[in-house]
């Protein structure tokens, strides 16, 4: 073929490389090209141009004709497409040669494969990852604007100390619940973007969690309460769990699951107007996380008849790794009465009491509920639900 | 028994080691153990090919002339094996500043001329022979600032000509050498900037590198070699990321017509001097 550019004044150091180079994504190899110009140093930048691009030069009258080397179009043959880009055809398997290339993108042969662990469609899609993750990201919000934190501060100090130490627990969990999709967020082959855009999402919103439980806890105390270890022994069981259906069962499912009960409790019971506004808006974030792990947990188990035993497995085996540990710190246990209750008035401390033995029956009710979601019959349910770490995450 | 073959390689970059691993994985693949040797300047590679460190150079144009001018004192030949297709038929400019005083080669006279490395065919030994064709000699007619970074490692590092283009544009030296493509570099990312400066002669047509031997080198190595490096091809996906490292589209077979004019600058510079001497070849 043979085509002519006209580049007038215009030389390389004013963006004529620009009309070069669309002339050579239309080119073949053995394409003839006429070239005129007036740009001062036209003819020798053409040349250097030509030769860096092994093309053949040759300059005529009133112009230049360039022919176009062998190695025109290399890098687009053998080159493949990375899949399609609606969410609706994923492919099966995501190749380790598509690397980081957008979904639908043509990738260049020869490149280092990047290999990523979770890259088939079996383990991670789930139909509706897109409109979750569209939902998500319309419902942020920013924890300086949204919080009252000049309201003020009016209970006693003993409920005040009460309330740190429940935000110490709370702050320490939402540690464990930022890290797990953070890591899977790693793992995930970015074909999938949707599923690692949602992880992204979710590990974003547990930073903010960690920020306005941290805010909170310093607005009347300059310490902290207790982190024990039977707690951060059953985070750990979460953070180090590799599977990642078994983490989004035990993390999600079961453990935010059970936080949307417990955020529920402290919204009623808090003591001031920034702590319920935090409550009410954390709860929010974490029904979206609980979504998140039904909707992919249900798909895949409608798909795949093995699924639930192995998630039966994990709740056991959770069960079994933490059995000699402490379970839920008793200060936050008690720190829960008092702030139902209101004040160390015996009268008062057992209405509390009451009302966290009616949260525990609640948590109890959402993870059977949940289970049966997935499949579960109702006796299986109830026993898995029984095996759930003590610790509520 | 497969072939073996030992290259020397001058390291004047750390990509130098990536390019080689990549083309000894490639020879490898097609039956050919290729082993390369780094020297950290041209003169001790061209000392250790005629030591038999090695048994092919990749040599700048300088080492070659080195190695040609060391074999024929000693009854013996150098010839260039292969070469890039970028290689071959290079040009330098010399520039100065659009508003300056210097609009001919006369003009240079009493004036400051920025060159590159020392050593550096293009930046330096080429352009300023040209200057002498023209009757201009460096240090009588003009004043010379050397931008030297590298030396030894004969210009393959741009520094040097990036430090004499910005020199001559903040107006400390009158006139700058560099490559055509390093002219095209910098007119294209900013380091010149438009109609800042112009061209105020080009040079003549040069080649760069080669693939040198010595005569009397096992034969059949040198010849599969040959055959392995003309047959890279920039289609092949396995290949082209070592292409691209080395800055090539296809390799050539070797041709010496290249190096008149740097020959003549080094016969007028007397720079091989003590090097051949060093040699045994003055
Ligand atoms: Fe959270
Ligand atoms: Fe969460």
């Amino acid at each position: 073929m043979r085509r002519s550019l006209a580049l007038a004044g215009l030389g390389f150091d004013r963006g004529a490389g620009v009309l070069l180079a669309r002339e050579l994504r239309r080119a073949q190899p053995g394409d003839e090209l006429e070239i005129t110009g007036s740009a001062r140093e036209l003819g020798l930048h053409l040349a250097a141009w030509a030769r860096a691009g092994g093309h053949a030069l040759v300059e005529g009258r009133g112009g230049w004709a360039l022919r176009f080397g062998p190695s025109t179009q290399a890098r687009r043959r053998g080159a493949q497409r990375a899949g399609a880009p609606e969410p609706s055809s994923v492919a099966e398997h995501a190749r380790p040669c598509w690397g980081l290339a957008a979904r639908g993108a043509l990738v260049e042969a020869g490149g280092q494969a990047l290999g990523f662990r979770l890259d088939r469609a079996e383990e991670i899609w789930f139909s509706s990852a897109a409109e979750l993750y569209r939902a998500a990201a319309a419902a942020q919000w920013d924890p300086s604007a949204d919080i009252p934190w000049d309201a003020p501060l009016e209970h006693p100090d003993e409920v005040e100390d009460a309330l740190v130490c429940v935000l110490t627990f709370l702050i320490e969990n939402e540690t464990a619940a930022l890290l797990v999709p953070a890591r899977f967020a790693t793992q995930v082959h970015p074909h999938f973007r949707e599923v690692v855009q949602l992880l992204a999402l979710q590990a974003a919103e547990e930073a903010r969690h960690i920020e306005v439980f941290s805010r909170r806890a310093a607005l009347r105390r300059g310490e902290l309460g207790l982190s024990t270890v039977g707690g951060q022994a059953s985070l750990r069981t979460l953070v180090e769990e590799p599977d990642f259906a078994r983490a989004a069962l035990l993390l999600s499912v079961l453990g935010e699951g059970t936080f949307l009960n417990l955020l529920a409790f402290l919204r009623e019971h808090a003591p001031d107007a920034a702590s319920a506004e935090i409550m009410r808006r954390v709860a929010i974030d974490e029904a979206r996380h609980v979504a998140f792990a039904m909707a992919h947990l249900g798909e895949h188990a409608r798909a795949d008849a093995t699924l639930r035993a192995r998630l039966a497995a994990a709740i056991t085996q959770r069960h079994e790794a933490l059995r000699a540990s402490a379970g839920l710190n008793e200060e936050v246990f008690d720190a829960l009465v008092l702030l139902a209750a209101g004040s160390f008035d015996p009268e008062a401390i057992a209405q509390g009491h009451a009302r966290v033995q009616e949260l525990l029956g609640q948590m109890d009710a959402g993870r059977r509920l949940r289970l049966r979601k997935l499949g579960f019959d109702e006796r299986e349910a109830a026993e898995l639900s029984g095996l759930h770490t003590r610790n509520f995450m | 028994m497969p072939h073996s073959i030992r290259l020397g390689a001058v390291a004047y970059d750390p990509k130098v080691v990536t390019i080689w691993d990549g083309f000894q994985a490639f020879f490898a693949a097609h039956g050919l153990a290729f082993d390369y040797v780094l020297y950290t300047n041209y003169e001790r590679q061209v000392e250790q090919h005629f030591a038999g460190a090695f048994d092919v150079a990749w040599n700048s144009p300088l080492a070659w002339i080195e190695t040609e001018r060391v074999a024929r004192a000693r009854n013996t030949r150098a010839s260039a094996l292969a070469m890039r297709d970028t290689d071959c038929d290079l040009r330098s400019v010399i520039a100065v500043r659009e508003e300056g005083p210097v609009r001919s080669l006369a003009h240079l006279a009493g004036k400051v001329v920025g060159v590159g490395a020392q050593d550096s065919p293009q930046a330096t030994l080429i352009p300023l022979e040209h200057l002498a064709q023209h009757g201009l000699l460096a240090g009588r007619d003009f004043e010379v600032r050397r931008f030297d970074v590298l030396v030894g490692k004969h210009g393959d590092h741009v520094g040097g000509e990036r430090l004499a283009a910005q020199a001559l544009v903040r107006g400390e030296i009158d006139a700058a050498c560099m490559i055509d493509g390093n002219h095209l570099a910098f007119s294209t990312d900013g380091s010149l900037p438009r109609a800042s400066t112009r061209v105020l002669d080009r040079t003549g047509l040069f080649d760069h590198c080669n693939f040198t031997v010595l005569d009397g080198a096992d034969a059949a190595p040198i010849a599969r070699l040959r055959e392995l490096l003309l047959g890279m091809r920039y289609d092949d996906a396995a290949v082209r990321p070592l292409m691209d490292l080395e800055g090539l589209k296809a390799w050539l077979p070797g041709r010496t017509s290249g190096y008149a004019l740097l020959e003549q600058a080094c016969d007028r510079s007397r720079w091989l001097a003590p090097f051949l001497r060093s040699m045994g070849a003055a």
